[in-house]
């Protein structure tokens, strides 16, 4: 035990020291939060228009008023001139356009039937989906009132037809930030844990220094325990910081229990850690592990549902994920921050973290050879 | 067998089809100053690391401090020192907490840690330099405290991996006193050497051409026997005869 206190107190001074950890520290996650939550933003809003009106009538004109009264999209260029707009798409200046044709305030009337055109720039798949979704919804609507009007109807002799109504639970205002924000902390924490502990275990294989430590009489246990606690704490303080970060800022809710987070996150960072170690095992400098820490990290991060949903991924994908430690913590941390979710929905998740942890470290400690 | 601090017999260690050290047989006695010289490659850190626990031989026997070298690394480990050729105090620490550091994973406690600190930096006269980055203290001084921190746990052999690379004269004169004033406390001084005027300075000599031990007695021994003007000559007659 005492050992273990020598090299707790070595590794916090060189930690501290280390002119670059402090920023790393504190800079980080400010940094992370504040632009990553606000870039990584799925709300569309804002996205330009052209409208393509040869009719030029005061119902064309009064589509075109709700199209941009609804807050989702901001005229471009109003024209009758098509390859005008056809330009605006391509060079990117519109999102996507309406051509409403001739006569459609004359047919609206006599035909009873009119159609209207609407292209979407669809490079981006999932904006273009909700850009024509938008678009449609608007202009059924409109379709609608119209038919009303035409009619001379009062609501309540409308033809029948439902309604759908919608409440969303769990993030009733629909705030991306506060899915957002809890899956970047997870995401600074395992940079923290996974990261900084193998570099610091490499550091002393590049410096010469773990010869040293292998002719006395550290135990291997020692020497691994002393080197992973110290981060295994900065990254639960980081956690903490974070969330008050997220507090302040973004009015984060914590709806269920917080020291459930910070229980997972415990048990998630010995996984972590222990990654970080057999990381370190293989590796004899600071940049070979980090390249090979970046390497798995980017996988995790990327197929752990914090930007794409799980959900959505081709069947093997989704195989893949259990096996991700990152994809339950945005998991968990979503669950207990958003929905309140306590002990018996994530003690499955934590006994899965606990086997992670286990076995990566066993593998790590069998591996590390105190005989180089 | 109880006065020898090491005793090996036929040790050797093979690299797949290289043998890097090959049969070595030799005695250490306690207090002794056994210099080990032999060229680049020879084999004289293969074997060290033998010696300290660092490797698994191959085949032979060997006893440190009358512990076995294949079954009791701790207790071996517990009574070495242990000085690399590499400069292996940290870098990024004072003076001051290295000490404390190697004092505390040795078991030393809190008083007789600080005790040892202050008798350590009262012959190395490091005062003033105690809560300075190791960093900023220029080679000479940061192999002599290498040298007293490895002797910190008292132990009964302290290995030498070529200690003096790249150090001034002067300085290398006054660390060769430091290693005469343990020697005659008993600590057994096990070192390798490319300066042949430091091989005069040891009671033995060993040395080492292509893994195997060429010539092994005191330095005077060693140039009469090669009918030698110097430990050089001795040396360049050994190093030669291999190519």
């Amino acid at each position: 035990m005492r050992t273990i206190f020598f090299i707790l107190q070595k590794e916090f001074l060189q930690i501290f020291r280390n002119r670059s950890m402090l920023p790393i520290i504190f800079a980080m996650p400010v940094v992370q939060l504040l632009v990553l939550a606000f870039a990584a933003n799925y709300e569309i809003k804002n996205l330009s228009i052209d409208v393509v009106d040869h009719d030029g009538g005061t119902w064309s004109r009064q589509l075109r008023d709700k199209l941009t009264a609804s807050g989702y999209f901001s005229l471009y260029h109003q024209s009758a001139n098509t390859a005008q707009a056809m330009e605006d798409l391509e060079t990117g200046g519109a999102d996507l356009i309406l051509t409403i044709p001739r006569h459609f305030e004359r047919d609206l009337v006599r035909e009873n039937e009119v159609r209207v055109q609407l292209l979407v720039n669809a490079i981006n798949g999932s904006k273009a989906g909700l850009a024509a979704g938008y678009a449609s919804s608007i202009i059924n609507d409109f379709n609608r009132r119209i038919r009303l009007d035409w009619l001379a109807l009062d609501e309540d002799d409308a033809p029948a037809h439902f309604d759908v109504s919608y409440r969303y639970w769990y993030n009733p205002d629909m705030n991306y930030k506060y899915f957002m924000v809890p899956g970047i902390l997870v995401v600074l924490v395992t940079m923290i844990g996974a990261f900084l502990s193998g570099m610091n275990i490499v550091k002393e294989k590049e410096m010469g220094t773990i010869e040293q430590l292998n002719v006395t009489p550290i135990r291997k246990i020692h020497f691994i325990t002393g080197k992973l606690l110290p981060f295994w704490i900065i990254a639960l303080f980081e956690l903490a910081f974070g969330l008050t970060v997220g507090k302040l800022v973004f009015h984060l809710p914590v709806v269920g229990n917080i020291g459930w987070v910070f229980l997972f996150a415990s048990v998630y960072l010995l996984v972590m850690l222990g990654l970080g170690l057999l990381i370190s095992t293989f590796t004899d400098t600071q940049q070979q592990s980090m390249f090979i820490t970046w390497f798995f990290l980017i996988i995790f991060v990327l197929m752990s549902g914090l930007f794409t949903p799980i959900e959505s991924m081709p069947p093997w994908a989704q195989k893949i994920t259990l096996f991700n430690p990152v994809a339950y913590f945005v998991k968990v941390i979503r669950m207990v921050m958003l929905k309140g979710s306590g002990w018996a929905d994530i003690r499955y998740y934590l006994g899965v973290m606990l086997v992670f942890a286990v076995v990566l470290n066993g593998i790590a400690v069998w591996n590390y050879r105190k005989t180089v | 067998m109880n006065n020898y601090s090491i005793v090996t017999k036929d040790l050797t260690k093979r690299f797949g089809s290289f043998t890097a050290t090959d049969a070595i047989t030799f005695e250490v006695g306690q207090g002794e100053i056994f210099g080990f010289l032999g060229a680049n490659g020879a084999g004289k850190t293969t074997a060290m690391r033998m010696l300290c626990g660092l490797l698994k031989p191959s085949s032979g026997e060997a006893k440190v401090a009358g512990y076995d070298i294949y079954t009791q690394t701790e207790q071996i480990k517990k009574r070495i020192g242990y000085m690399s050729q590499k400069f292996s105090l940290y870098e990024d620490l004072t003076v001051k907490e290295n000490i404390r550091f190697y004092g505390g994973i040795y078991g030393l406690s809190n008083q007789q840690i600080k005790e040892k600190t202050h008798a350590l930096l009262d012959r190395l006269q490091l005062e003033k330099e105690a809560r300075q980055l190791v960093s900023s203290l220029p080679l000479g001084w940061k192999q002599k405290l290498s040298f007293s921190i490895a002797l910190l746990h008292d132990p009964s052999i302290v290995f030498l991996d070529e200690p003096t690379g790249g150090v001034d004269p002067i300085t290398r004169r006054q660390f060769w006193d430091l290693i005469y004033e343990s020697a005659d406390k008993g600590v057994t001084i096990f070192v390798t050497t490319h300066y042949m005027d430091e091989a005069e300075y040891c009671n033995r000599i060993s040395i080492m051409v292509d893994g195997k031990i060429k010539a092994l007695d005191t330095p005077a021994g060693l140039k009469k026997q090669f009918n030698a003007e110097s430990m050089n000559d001795v040396f360049l007659q050994l190093a030669r005869a291999k190519s």
